[in-house]
């Protein structure tokens, strides 16, 4: 393995694991306060230990997101030192907001944790909702700087030079809304299903289905509502990417060929060599109307576009259209959830409706990983789009594959020992909470 | 503004190696107690450290924040010839805050998991603050060589030379001594207060020594520590009031005065870092060859810092009352 690529799979596997805690660290301690706020106002039991139980598992979550997200913040300089050098005093007025949002959320946490019985009932409370909003920030924050290297901005670009320097603008690029958009909703939905899928396979399992039944609930709501406005806000980063990114755009859609009428494509496997797709089904016009509101204004293909400028595009194809079948598929579990809860009452007792999301569980996440696929394999060659190639940035320290193994075990163990933990949890709920 | 951004960093630096140092420290003192008492000494630091501890470690991150997006040049020397001990110090940071929580949350407190949590706990508790020094120290130890031509001059013998490996141990048996400091206050028992005071003891004197060593190494490696601390006013003010500080800490310890000497800890440590930054400010990365990196001239552009600086002071009036009055609320919950 090459030092570059080590280091780009470094990156991704830090992200990659990374995002995970974070959306989870965003979107759970909104569940906990509905649930607390519930405890407080109707003084059932079982909210107050649904809260506590979540919050245990929030402790945990927010723990490894801290310390995987304080690597990121050195891995940028360890892996990308050339590009921090130049982009750090642009894109880094996020960073900067964020680090002060994610302190205030830190000192919230441990109001909130360590608050029970000691703290006055509406502030102990407010502390909860505190690390909610600084969370969903942070998220916001943080992929607003992401989204500058997709499109950069706030800054000029004369040979070499980066001058006339303006972070706000750069941060509030072009992009940034819809991708922070696009993320804070795939949060809540992933987190939603999943929160909501385990808590559906225990009431499958008949244990302690009062207490599951109403934390299903709670993180259904979110999970269902984010996955129905979820195709709006792809829909808005589909169109931007493809007038600042044509590139990520055509890959995704595995488009070779600029044609008038540009065909929607699902599924079918990218020939790289031949320049065609294989077993897809198509779809005349449906990509330009899309993008441009027309069926016929042709959408910018792969074969205007230098070779050495395109990015993989099998996997951005890919990756586009896992992340695109799960998100359909979860829209459609959340209108039957709100079909049954409106007209179909009965369902809602049903085995198989609990089986439904038991099988959604891990998907919001898969989408989530697969979407960030998307968004960075797809602006490779590049690390900011059309400014620097990625190549140009990696640190000149040979050996970064073994710093590759080494993060590799380690976020392998985390994982494992996450999973444990949640399962020790879960196994003790008849114990913890059961009086 | 930039003067701001400089006061900012420098704030975040002195209060990572006082709150986070300390925090390191409750688990360095945990490793140096015998297994009898291991379980007294989690139980006080546990309640000292456990509403705060995420809180005290954000301080690496302000400071990481203002190195790249108001220093880049600095950060990105740092993270390029620094960045084995950098790795180690990250994988600490990492083994280290998931152990505390997940001992803390474990939802079955079995004896086997509780063990193994403890022992990474402990562990990386000492390794973390060993690489955080010798990265520090290897800052200014004048080894970091941009015309390096081998992987061992360039990535190796940057940090792992005497100075910057002493300055490391001086690093690890100051953060245990703010600890103990810091836990003689929390203790309920005579019986503890006085396990703490013989450690801090110890640590103190850890301190004393490898501070020796520090001066040795730094002869031996060529830096002119000597020259930085004792051949200014304000340095050597500063060095003689760490040392007066230390002698009315321990006669007010004598006393029974065990929570206002952690006031004094802090302001020796505080000292010692002053004495030794003050002679090269504004130069903070000293490199072999003599082209030291400065804050003055190594900065962002000024519309950068003009925005980091409100950030940051904007930032403040958020997070200092929140954290003072964290602080505040589960002190007085202790007390009563």
């Amino acid at each position: 393995m090459n030092d570059f690529l080590a280091a780009r799979s470094q990156m991704a596997l830090s992200l990659g694991f990374h995002i995970i805690y974070s959306c989870i660290g965003m979107v759970m301690p909104v569940f906990m306060a509905i649930s607390h706020y519930k405890w407080i106002k109707t003084n059932d039991h079982v909210y107050k230990n649904i809260t506590q139980a979540w919050s245990k598992g929030v402790a945990i979550f927010f723990a490894t997101g801290a310390v995987s997200g304080t690597m990121l913040s050195f891995e940028l300089g360890l892996l990308w030192p050339k590009f921090m050098e130049h982009a750090g005093p642009i894109f880094g007025m996020p960073f900067s907001f964020e680090g002060v949002a994610f302190f205030i959320e830190a000192i919230a946490l441990g109001f909130f944790l360590y608050g029970w019985n000691r703290l006055n009932k509406w502030f102990h409370w407010v502390t909860g909702i505190v690390v909610g909003v600084s969370g969903v920030i942070s998220g916001i924050l943080v992929v607003s700087a992401n989204s500058w290297m997709n499109s950069p901005a706030g800054f000029d670009y004369v040979n070499g030079q980066y001058i006339n320097i303006d972070p706000l603008k750069a941060m509030f690029n072009e992009a940034w809304f819809s991708e922070a958009l696009h993320m804070t909703i795939a949060a809540f939905a992933a987190t939603g299903f999943a929160v909501a899928g385990i808590h559906a396979l225990m009431i499958l399992l008949k244990r302690n289905v009062n207490f599951h039944t109403k934390a299903f609930k709670i993180a259904i709501v979110f999970g269902a509502v984010a996955a129905i406005l979820q195709p709006l806000s792809g829909d808005i980063s589909a169109k931007g990417a493809a007038r600042r990114q044509p590139a990520k755009s055509a890959a995704m859609e595995a488009n070779y060929h600029t044609v008038p009428y540009s065909p929607l494509l699902i599924g079918g496997i990218p020939d790289t060599l031949n320049k065609k797709v294989n077993y897809g089904i198509e779809i005349p016009g449906l990509l330009s109307f899309l993008v441009y509101d027309d069926f016929k204004t042709p959408v910018t293909g792969l074969d205007k576009i230098p070779q050495q400028y395109q990015p993989n595009v099998p996997v951005t194809h890919y990756a586009f259209q896992l992340m695109v079948a799960i998100g359909m598929f979860l829209l459609l579990i959340a209108l039957i959830y709100f079909f049954a809860l409106w007209k179909k009452k009965e369902w809602l007792t049903k085995d198989w409706f609990f089986k439904l999301f038991v099988i959604a569980t891990p998907l919001g996440f898969i989408a989530v990983e697969a979407g960030w696929t998307v968004t960075e394999v797809g602006r490779q060659p590049w690390i900011i789009q059309g400014v620097m190639l990625t190549s140009q940035a990696v640190t000149p320290m040979p050996g970064i594959q073994y710093s590759f193994y080494l993060f590799t075990f380690v976020y392998f163990t985390l994982s494992v020992a996450v999973v444990f933990l949640l399962s020790r949890q879960i196994k003790m709920v008849p114990e913890l909470y059961d009086r | 503004m930039l003067y701001v951004v400089i006061g900012f960093l420098f704030f975040a630096i002195v209060l990572y190696f006082l709150l986070g140092g300390a925090d390191f420290g409750a688990g360095i003192i945990e490793l140096f107690t015998s297994d009898d008492n291991k379980s007294r000494t989690r139980r006080t630091s546990y309640q000292a450290i456990g509403p705060i501890w995420e809180a005290n470690h954000m301080w690496l991150i302000i400071a990481i924040v203002i190195l790249f997006v108001g220093f880049p040049v600095i950060y990105s020397e740092i993270c390029t010839y620094l960045h084995i001990p950098l790795l180690i110090m990250l994988m600490g940071v990492t083994a280290r805050g998931t152990a505390f929580s997940f001992r803390n949350y474990d939802a079955v407190k079995d004896d086997k998991m509780q063990a193994l949590y403890n022992h990474i706990f402990v562990y990386s508790s000492f390794i973390t603050p060993l690489f955080l020094g010798i990265t520090a120290g290897s800052v200014i130890s004048r080894q970091v060589d941009p015309a390096a031509d081998s992987f061992l001059t360039a990535f190796v013998f940057s940090w792992l030379n005497w100075f910057s490996v002493a300055v490391g141990f001086f690093t690890v048996a100051l953060c245990g001594f703010l600890a103990a400091i810091y836990l003689i206050g929390e203790a309920k028992e005579q019986f503890d207060v006085k396990r703490f005071t013989k450690k801090a003891v110890i640590m103190n004197a850890a301190a004393v020594g490898f501070g020796g060593l520090v001066f040795l190494a730094a002869e031996v490696e060529n830096v002119h520590l000597a020259h930085w601390i004792f051949g200014n006013p304000v340095s050597l003010t500063a060095v003689i009031a760490a040392s007066m500080s230390l002698v009315l800490l321990w006669y007010l310890l004598s006393k029974g005065k065990t929570k206002v000497i952690r006031i004094l800890a802090g302001f020796q440590v505080t000292m010692i870092l002053v004495s030794v930054g003050y002679r090269h400010f504004p130069n903070v990365m000293m490199v072999k060859g003599g082209n030291n990196l400065s804050l003055l001239t190594n900065h962002a552009p000024a519309a950068t810092i003009n925005d980091l600086g409100w950030a940051l002071l904007v930032g403040s009036l958020f997070i200092l009352p929140a954290l003072g009055y964290l602080y505040y609320s589960f002190q007085k919950k202790k007390e009563a």
